[in-house]
């Protein structure tokens, strides 16, 4: 409210000086003596006053509104950064060796990361679908591809995980990510994909 | 052709100075041969000439029963080119052609065809003996290089073929397999390729019925893949109901038509189960896999044994096992550290052998695997050679071979070893050759 107190003077002062301003163009006539209309005085004052008010009290819903949409925006940001974390955590690619269906360590890290986010989330299904490089026969492939998403079905239901809430299914050779003919692309290719098929929209991140 | 050229330029010469007693002595060996008509010494390959063909079209005729007696394997072509003096060696005096001449020049048979108002005549002559050996008018349907018109050609080489060695041909035949994931079909000598299914979704591994009017291959959809059925005359579509949601893959007809075996896993493994090709009732399962992974079945021809991939020993190889899924065996000689990958096994029409593709030296080659005595022949060494399928003769296999930079489908012949590439362009995998006396339904 500082700023109120500070402008109504500074009216008084200024109206003061934009009338002696006036008479002294009048010279060489004798200057009238001034007359101060106090009613217009207390006129300007209270007008001043109240426009000062209004202003205050818009400007300080304006902050407010400020400040609560900062505050929405950060807390939307947050929140997708941490939806997005959590799909991300949901879908994290495990990858296999040669012609196995065995998970390794880094592939158990990766499922278990999904556990806390499948058990704080009912809706959420998934979908495995498991994938074979191209070295392989086309056909058994596709039965390698079908055996290594079980695999991770498996270790997710192991865990807890209801059954009816993770599919699996296999494209083989079919769909490389990679499609260079040596190691570093195979690699890459011998992998589980996972697919949130419902409840991706609205997820509860839980307590680290 | 390729195997011609010096024997071709020889020609004029040989004929020239009337010599060669050692080809024409092919007709005057004493060994026993096969009798058909014709005769000609065991393991050699009678020398047939096509003699040119008069009229319009005389010249894609000729082309095309010459190429189809020369992709059967059973035959030497022999003749000049169609601009040597030679080409249109006139019949001799009273119409009777110089059958020593032609003798002389190597040839056991000369195949004559003479255009008539609805086809051709074919007449094939026994050089050795100087007498017509068969003859037959044949209706040439639709208009010369049609679909139609190529595929009853194809016909009657198969019935020269027949003429002259005594087995059947099999230019008349066709050739299912995937490309960019849409079935496709070819004739047999590489033409008339064209797309019989297809879509938006991934189709793999087609298979004949065994009257060749339908096909049934896989079909990938969102939450897994399913064997469809399909009629070629109608072009009708329909999924396999017996099988359930998940992987359903790798269907083969048994050989009489009515049942339908494939490869089915969701969550514990993958099996072989068999269901009615006609009705919707339920699959059952015939392999017991314990949770391993078993594909790929063909059929023995007469339907009581059917060959398959399994991975239950560790890693993939080929067995063998009666129809109800009985008393599985190992085919492939297995030996401790061995770890070669054998799979996509492939019954041979005449039940002696099967082909397989092995892994050696981390590439695929097209392997065939006796019977009698479980000893194994390797065909191919040059790229990754794969996905076996026999030819109705029991001699040729189509496979995927990556030779030339894409993958593309080969023949080969077995005894003689001579390969042919049969598609060009997009890539082109997982054959599978029909058997004899397929209709025109595939057609166009």
């Amino acid at each position: 409210m500082h700023r109120l107190t500070r402008v109504a003077p500074l009216a008084v002062i200024t109206a003061v000086a934009l009338i002696a301003a006036g008479a002294c163009r009048r010279d060489p006539e004798p200057a009238p003596q001034p007359v101060v209309n106090q009613d217009s005085i207390d006129a300007a004052r209270r007008a001043d006053s109240i426009a000062a008010a209004e202003r205050a009290r818009r400007d300080s819903i304006a902050a407010a509104e400020r400040a609560r949409a900062d505050s929405i925006a950060r807390e939307t940001e947050r929140r997708n950064r941490m939806m997005a974390e959590a799909r991300n955590t949901l879908t994290a690619t495990i990858y296999f060796d040669l012609d196995q269906s065995t998970l390794s360590d880094q592939s158990r890290a990766t499922l278990d990361a999904k556990l806390p986010l499948l058990n704080a989330n009912s809706g959420l299904r998934l979908q495995v679908v498991g994938h074979a490089d191209e070295r392989g026969s086309d056909e058994y492939n596709l039965a390698l591809g079908q055996r290594r998403a079980a695999a991770a079905k498996r270790y997710l239901t192991d865990r807890g995980i209801a059954s009816d809430r993770i599919t699996v299914v296999s494209r083989g050779e079919e769909q490389p990510v990679c499609t260079a003919s040596d190691e570093s692309c195979w690699s890459q290719n011998r992998r589980d994909e996972f697919e949130i098929v419902a409840g991706g929209d609205d997820i509860t991140v839980p307590n680290q | 052709m390729h195997r011609l050229p010096a024997l071709r330029r020889a020609l004029p010469a040989l004929a020239l100075l009337a010599l060669a007693p050692t080809i024409a002595g092919a007709q005057d060996t004493t060994q026993k041969g096969v009798r058909i008509g014709l005769t000609y010494q065991m393991g050699v390959k009678p020398g047939v000439f096509v003699l040119p063909v008069a009229g319009p079209g005389g010249d894609s005729l000729r082309a095309i029963v010459q190429r189809d007696l020369d992709h059967g394997d059973r035959v030497t072509i022999i003749g000049p080119e169609p601009d040597s003096p030679l080409a249109g060696l006139p019949r001799g005096a009273g119409g009777r052609f110089n059958y020593e001449l032609y003798g002389r020049l190597g040839a056991a048979a000369l195949v004559e065809l003479a255009p008539t108002a609805s086809g051709v005549r074919a007449t094939v002559h026994d050089v050795a003996s100087a007498r017509v050996a068969q003859t037959r008018d044949v209706t040439l349907p639709g208009a010369r290089t049609s679909h139609a018109w190529r595929w009853a050609v194809h016909g009657l080489a198969d019935e020269i073929e027949r003429w002259i060695t005594g087995v059947r041909g099999i230019a008349q035949s066709r050739i299912l397999f995937v490309r960019d994931g849409d079935i496709f079909v070819v004739d047999s000598d590489g033409a008339s390729e064209r797309r019989v299914a297809g879509g938006e979704s991934t189709l793999l591994s087609p298979a004949w019925a065994p009257d060749g009017t339908r096909i049934a291959y896989s079909q990938m959809t969102p939450s897994g893949t399913r064997i469809v059925l399909h009629d070629l005359r109608t072009g009708r579509q329909r999924p396999l109901v017996a099988t359930p949601g998940g992987l359903n893959i790798t269907p083969v007809f048994s050989p009489d038509g009515e049942v339908l075996v494939y490869a089915h896993g969701l969550e514990a493994g993958t099996d072989l189960f068999a269901a009615s090709a006609r009705t919707d009732a339920a699959g059952r399962r015939i392999t017991v896999g314990r949770g391993t992974d078993n594909v790929s079945p063909s059929f023995s021809p007469d339907g009581r044994r059917i060959a398959f991939t399994s991975g239950r020993s560790g890693h993939p190889e080929v067995y063998i096992m009666d129809a109800d899924g009985t008393n599985a065996e190992l085919l492939t000689p297995f030996s401790f550290g061995d770890q070669y990958y054998r799979s996509n096994p492939d019954w041979s029409p005449d039940g002696r052998s099967i082909a397989f593709q092995s892994q050696i030296g981390g590439q695929f080659q097209i392997m065939t695997i006796s019977l009698r005595d479980r000893s194994i022949k390797q065909h191919t060494s040059e790229g990754r050679n794969e996905d076996p399928s026999w030819a109705p003769d029991g001699r040729h296999v189509v496979f995927t071979s990556s030779r030339t930079g894409t993958r593309q489908l080969f023949v080969l012949d077995v005894e003689s070893g001579r390969v042919r590439q049969l598609t060009r362009g997009g890539g082109a995998r997982l054959a599978a050759w029909s058997p004899h006396g397929v209709g025109d339904a595939a057609g166009s």
